[in-house]
């Protein structure tokens, strides 16, 4: 068995007093899609914030590609290609469409790829050809999830952290989310690490889960498990 | 012609005149001899009837009664601005050069004193622009660097006999330098919190200036420094003279003005440009993108600094004499004032600012007892009207923190 591209060992993070995460634990193998899911609060933003160094790890440690990035400077990261595109999409609301894709290639100096890889972005998002010339906070909701994906693939990544892409979208336009991030997974051999509150439409496209409550890993599975467990259909998908 | 106006908007009306009645009566009626009415009410009644016309006049515009006289005019500014539009900008760049180099053949002296006052703020404006418009980090103490320029080239002349022209990169260096070591403690913080620190600092830079004696000679200042030397044609031989005439002078900072003005343009259309803005949009997204913000922002603020040295340089050149009272903080809200009058982020902006807040008090001398008066209600009609400024940016500046969530 091959080396994890992620792992999390005995992660605990918090701000202030309060401590989002206790001790949390998991792998993610190179060319998967895995999941997090949890209720809202559980801790699965302040996961992806502290595998990048945004929130402090207060003990433990994160392994990427077998080397140790805990504490490593967030803006180190991209140029790994570890890249992750925040929740609420963050894009920047000034900048045109294009500058937003061409704020994703900040750290690359190959010319003719950055632009090999905005057309490839333009084919996947054809939407973002049309309005490039336009400010990304003048997009709609759906569009500028769209744009935080394409800046994040601008950085050619090789592990994607997504989280909630779904958020506060219409589910047409979910849907079309996940299929272009199924087709970068397959086509692009991106591995993508995704936090969702939409379980069933997560365990769907990963194909394992982990299940956070209050800061920690209570259920780890594969995704055609986890979506068969009474408990999770309970608690996660409203049965 | 019906009614004029609704009810409720001469009810704000009599408010306002009501209001400003009690704004005026204690500022004018208060005298050692007791509380007097009628010079107030009397001033009051002018203002009145003046604002009285004016609300009649804006009441018709919003009925479009005013349409017979607004439409031409607004034809004529329509082709007018068409017209400005179809020559190339280049053409208009070169326009202003040449109106600009020519000026101080027709000027008088004291014409030419004011715009060259005007230009040693717009290298002002433009660096705090840097800070301000660009990277989003509102500096309240930017006149420090201004200051730092200023005694680089007064104690290296003084001391050193060296030239302007050698010091002036020296104060650009020595004020990027500053740049750093004020940065570095303060950019970890956001928003207010940097505001007040730097606020701060510029304090500290002024009151080093002020008590620092064995250097600076305390309040008292640095006199005998020798203004910059241009080369000149004497008895078929070059050499370099010093400027002691006024156009001269005025030669030296558009010089100055024109490199700042390119500089910033350059600057702004640059990748450094842009992840300056990236992380005035969002510092998080910004960092996740790869783009070191702490780095970036230690940047723009050095950037900034080296316009408001350079500038601080010329400052000491021209009048020969530094001390620590040009760098107030009133120095540092002047330059903030005319970043924002004049639209953050914006080039023609910043300039047309200067040339509002320098030109302007000078051309009305005759009320110079209500200028500050004047200054603060033109500020606070200007930032209900036009909050974006004289001439506003492409996009504005704005602070990441401000924009709210989600």
């Amino acid at each position: 068995m091959s080396e994890p591209i992620l792992e999390l060992r005995g992660v605990c993070a918090g701000y202030g007093n309060i401590q989002a995460l206790r001790e949390v634990s998991l792998k993610v193998m190179p060319g998967e899609i895995v999941t997090i899911i949890g209720a809202n609060g559980a801790g699965k933003s302040t996961t992806l914030m502290t595998i990048c160094n945004v929130v402090r790890a207060t003990s433990g440690q994160v392994f990427y590609q077998g080397r140790d990035i805990t504490g490593l400077s967030a803006d180190k990261l991209p140029g790994r290609g570890l890249c992750q595109v925040p929740e609420g999409r963050r894009i920047f609301p000034r900048l045109t469409v294009q500058e937003n894709l061409e704020m994703g290639a900040f750290l690359r100096k190959d010319a003719a790829r950055i632009e090999f890889d905005l057309d490839k972005v333009f084919t996947y998002f054809p939407v973002l050809k049309e309005r490039r010339k336009q400010p990304g906070g003048t997009l709609s909701g759906g569009e500028q999830q769209m744009l935080a994906v394409g800046r994040a693939l601008m950085t050619r990544p090789r592990l994607l952290l997504l989280d909630e892409p779904s958020l506060g979208l219409a589910p047409l336009i979910v849907q079309r989310i996940f299929s272009i991030i199924r087709t970068i997974n397959q086509e692009e051999d991106v591995t993508v690490l995704l936090v969702e509150q939409n379980a069933n439409l997560a365990l769907q496209t990963a194909s394992r889960g982990y299940v956070l409550e209050t800061g920690s890993v209570v259920l780890e599975d594969t995704s055609a498990n986890l979506l068969a467990n009474p408990d999770i259909r309970k608690a996660y998908l409203g049965e | 012609m019906t009614t004029l106006g609704s009810r409720r908007r001469w009810a704000g009306f009599a408010i306002g005149l009501v209001w400003f009645f009690f704004l005026l009566w204690p500022l004018m009626g208060i005298k050692p001899g007791g509380l007097e009415f009628l010079p107030a009410l009397l001033v009051w009644a002018r203002i009145a009837v003046a604002a009285l016309f004016v609300f009649v006049l804006w009441l018709l515009k919003q009925q479009g009664a005013l349409g017979l006289l607004e439409r031409p005019a607004a034809r004529l500014g329509g082709s007018l601005s068409g017209a400005a539009r179809a020559v190339p900008r280049g053409l208009w760049i070169a326009a202003v050069l040449a109106a600009a180099f020519c000026l101080p053949f027709f000027a008088e002296r004291y014409a030419l004193d004011v715009v060259i006052n005007v230009l040693v703020y717009v290298c002002l404006g433009l660096g705090l622009n840097v800070v301000v418009g660009l990277a989003g980090l509102l500096d309240l103490g930017y006149i420090a660097f201004y200051g730092v320029g200023a005694y680089t080239y007064a104690l290296l002349s003084v001391h050193f006999g060296l030239s302007f022209w050698l010091c002036l990169p020296l104060a650009a260096v020595f004020a990027a330098v500053a740049g750093c070591v004020i940065g570095y403690p303060t950019l970890r913080m956001r928003g207010d919190y940097l505001a007040i620190v730097t606020l701060g600092f510029g304090e500290i830079v002024r009151l080093v200036l002020n008590n620092w004696m064995s250097l600076t000679n305390g309040p008292n200042g640095i006199l005998g420094i020798k203004p910059p030397a241009l080369p000149w044609l004497v008895d078929g031989h070059w050499r370099m003279l010093e400027v002691r005439a006024l156009g001269g002078l005025y030669y030296v900072i558009l010089g100055l003005a024109a490199f700042t003005v390119l500089a910033v343009y350059r600057l702004n259309h640059s990748r450094i440009g842009r992840a300056f803005e990236a992380v005035r949009e969002d510092e998080t997204a910004a960092q996740l993108m790869g783009v070191n913000t702490f780095a970036i922002k230690l940047l723009a603020y050095a950037m900034g600094a080296i316009f408001g040295g350079l500038a601080g340089a010329f400052f000491a050149g021209r009048m020969r004499f530094v001390s620590p009272e040009s760098f107030t903080f009133m120095e540092s809200a002047m330059v903030l004032a005319m970043v924002v009058l004049g639209g953050m982020g914006s080039i023609p902006g910043v300039i047309l600012g200067s040339l509002a807040l320098i030109a302007l008090p000078e051309v009305f001398r005759g009320f110079e007892l209500y200028r500050m008066l004047v200054f603060g209600g033109v500020m606070a009609v200007m930032m209900i009207l036009k909050p974006r400024g004289l001439w506003p940016a492409r996009r504005v500046g704005q602070r990441s923190e401000e924009r709210g969530r989600g």
